[in-house]
């Protein structure tokens, strides 16, 4: 009876219902789906052979190519842009902090849809960038700055910015200024101090947040649907086509599959990385 | 050639809003001097080492190391050692390159990197070390490594910020020895900051005593303790007993002073009057039971406290007027609580303070 009454005070109760509408609303139906559309496929020979061929296809090459190079390239951007910020944020007060902090949130909170059309207004041939340009005589013609890989990539950037700079954010909070003080003090110039102190310090929080980063790009879908051209196919897009136009599910779970293998494996590393974070005490 | 190292304060002011956090403090630092700001927190002294190494902007005033002006100058190009309170060992660094840094940040060859961080890890005893990073370190040992990092690159002057706070009380005494005996053999000067009164006069040439801003008090630590120049200073450094009492008459250069019932004597000094309320100080080790040395008091035990090595008896002489009396421990029978005593003093362990 008391172990019971103990059963029911344990506050990790209170987990319960997150973790079962989890598994409601995720788990069971990705299982369900692989488990359904792989019995139509037959013997498990043939879903390898099956899975095989499909993954082996010029398109999904393709796509897999496409997805890991815009995703790169994103996951490179966001830290370029994101690290300045976050830098500025982990040392600035009070009006600043809140001021800058809500321009990161703000977006983050809008749907990305939203975000993407907003882009799509900016960077159009009409847009006011071109258009801005094109006034200013710094080009004669307008530049395609949407339909491509270059317009992915600028509105993935933006997307996916607030991850790493809240990331980036919390190790360098977590910095001891006195690290950078002893440095100074001890005749290590700004420049030497920054690339042999603060970013090996800040190192794990880089490797993070380009992992969230590059995690979340590579399954990708409103922004590159909407502003990428047709040649620019990112695997997210390819496993839409093969469920909406193709009515292809078999094809369409092989590469959902897929796409989770490289997921979850990137998060495994993520959380060993986090981990030997924590290991360190810093 | 004559040594270099000398720092030189000029009136040097620090405001944090409309407070002047360091309040025209002047001095001057001899080259291979081991100089001490002591203070309780709060009193300024942290902050002026901060103007000194450069991370606080002094607001008027200025600083001259062997004459060269560095008031403007930034931390990094001041070319002093620096020891932090909390170490500040870098944790992605090994014990080698923590020490190693100030000669890479100033891109000397390899081999001459070797040799010093070597000879700067063996003056620290940390010579077997060299491997291990700071979470694999003792305390004592990291501030080691913090010492042979500010002296690897044979600064003429380093800085302390409290550099033993964070250590127990043994470890300490040895490390202010240890601190003070490389200070000596290097010759440098040292500028240190700490609120420990017992680690400033175990190692410093000189003291400074800060109160609120300002420089109470400099001197050699004995001069300081013999002949503090306010209560607050003789209250500050050690025991001391401030009597008030109040100036009856002032004959060849004596002031004839009274406490209560009692008639005191002291050496007398500019600046005070028949009829002005003063206080009388004393150390409490200056004071015997029984003894006589021309001045004495009568008065009954309040108080006793066995110190160990001493036993000390608080002694009323007059309503609320109490005398502290050091006894040493000789295993000798000691006096209860409510025993009449008889105290004295000589005349010339006594000083006249006006505050």
């Amino acid at each position: 009876m008391s172990r019971i009454d103990k059963l029911w005070r344990d506050p990790s109760l209170l987990i319960v219902p997150a973790i079962g509408l989890l598994a409601l609303g995720f788990v069971v139906p990705l299982v369900l789906f692989f488990v359904d559309t792989f019995r139509e496929m037959g013997s498990l020979a043939e879903i390898a052979n099956e899975a095989l061929t499909v993954i082996a296809s010029r398109e999904v090459v393709d796509a897999m190519f496409t997805t890991n190079w815009i995703a790169l390239l994103v996951t490179l951007l966001t830290l370029v842009t994101g690290y300045p910020i976050a830098y500025y944020l982990a040392n600035s007060q009070r009006l600043r902090f809140t001021l800058v902090l809500f321009c990161i949130i703000v977006p983050y909170f809008t749907s990305v849809i939203v975000r993407t059309y907003s882009w799509m207004v900016l960077l159009g041939r009409n847009g006011i960038i071109n258009e801005l340009m094109l006034s200013s005589g710094l080009v004669d013609h307008p530049i395609a700055l949407l339909y491509n890989k270059l317009g992915i990539t600028i509105g993935m950037t933006y997307v996916l910015l607030p991850y790493i700079i809240m990331t980036l954010y919390a190790t360098m909070k977590a910095i001891d200024p006195n690290f950078t003080r002893a440095a100074q003090a001890l005749g290590a110039s700004r420049t030497y101090t920054f690339l042999h102190v603060y970013l090996p310090l800040s190192a794990h929080g880089v490797l993070s947040g380009c992992l969230i980063v590059f995690i979340l790009a590579i399954g990708f879908f409103i922004t590159p649907a909407l502003m990428g051209g047709p040649k620019d196919v990112m695997i997210a897009m390819l496993i839409e086509r093969q469920v909406e136009l193709m009515l292809d599910w078999p094809n369409a779970a092989i590469l959902s599959l897929l796409l989770l293998a490289v997921t979850l494996a990137l998060y495994a590393i993520y959380y060993r990385v986090t981990d030997v974070r924590r290991m360190m005490g810093a | 050639m004559s040594r270099k190292g000398a720092i030189d304060l000029r009136g040097i002011i620090k405001r944090y809003g409309e407070e002047r956090v360091v309040d025209d403090v002047s001095l001057t630092i001899q080259p291979g001097e081991f100089f001490t700001f002591l203070g309780p927190s709060g009193s300024g002294k942290t902050t002026t080492l901060m103007m000194i190494a450069g991370f606080a902007k002094v607001d008027g005033g200025g600083i001259t190391i062997d004459g060269a002006d560095v008031s403007a100058l930034e931390p990094q190009r001041r070319g002093f050692g620096m020891v932090f309170q909390n170490y500040a060992i870098f944790p992605h660094l090994n014990v080698f390159e923590n020490v190693a840094f100030p000669l890479r940040a100033r891109h000397r060859p390899a081999q001459e990197i070797r040799e010093k961080v070597i000879w700067a890890l063996n003056l620290v005893q940390l010579g077997a070390f060299a491997d291990r990073f700071a979470r694999q370190l003792s305390g004592g040992q990291q501030q080691r490594v913090a010492i042979a990092r500010a002296i690897v690159f044979e600064p003429r002057i380093v800085l302390m910020d409290e550099p033993l706070g964070a250590l127990d009380k043994n470890l300490r005494y040895d490390m202010q020895v240890e601190i003070k005996e490389i200070q000596r053999r290097l010759g440098m000067t040292v500028v240190y900051v700490t609120h420990d009164q017992e680690e400033a006069m175990n190692m410093s040439d000189r003291i400074a005593i800060m109160s609120r801003g300002r420089i109470a008090q400099v001197g050699t630590p004995s001069a300081v303790y013999e002949r503090p120049t306010s209560a607050f200073v003789g209250r500050f450094l050690g025991e001391a007993n401030i009597v008030p009492v109040t100036v009856k008459s002032i004959e060849h250069g004596i002031a004839y002073l009274q406490a209560g019932e009692f008639e005191l004597r002291a050496a007398a000094r500019d600046g005070i009057g028949v009829g002005q309320k003063v206080s009388l100080f004393v150390r409490p080790e200056r004071v015997s039971i029984g003894g006589t040395g021309g001045n004495w008091a009568k008065g009954h035990v309040r108080r006793v406290s066995f110190l160990g090595s001493i036993v000390r008896y608080q002694v009323e002489i007059a309503p609320s007027v109490h005398v502290v009396v050091d006894v040493q421990n000789l295993g000798l029978k000691g006096y209860a609580v409510g025993e009449p005593l008889v105290l004295g003093w000589r005349v010339e362990d006594c000083l006249v303070l006006v505050d």
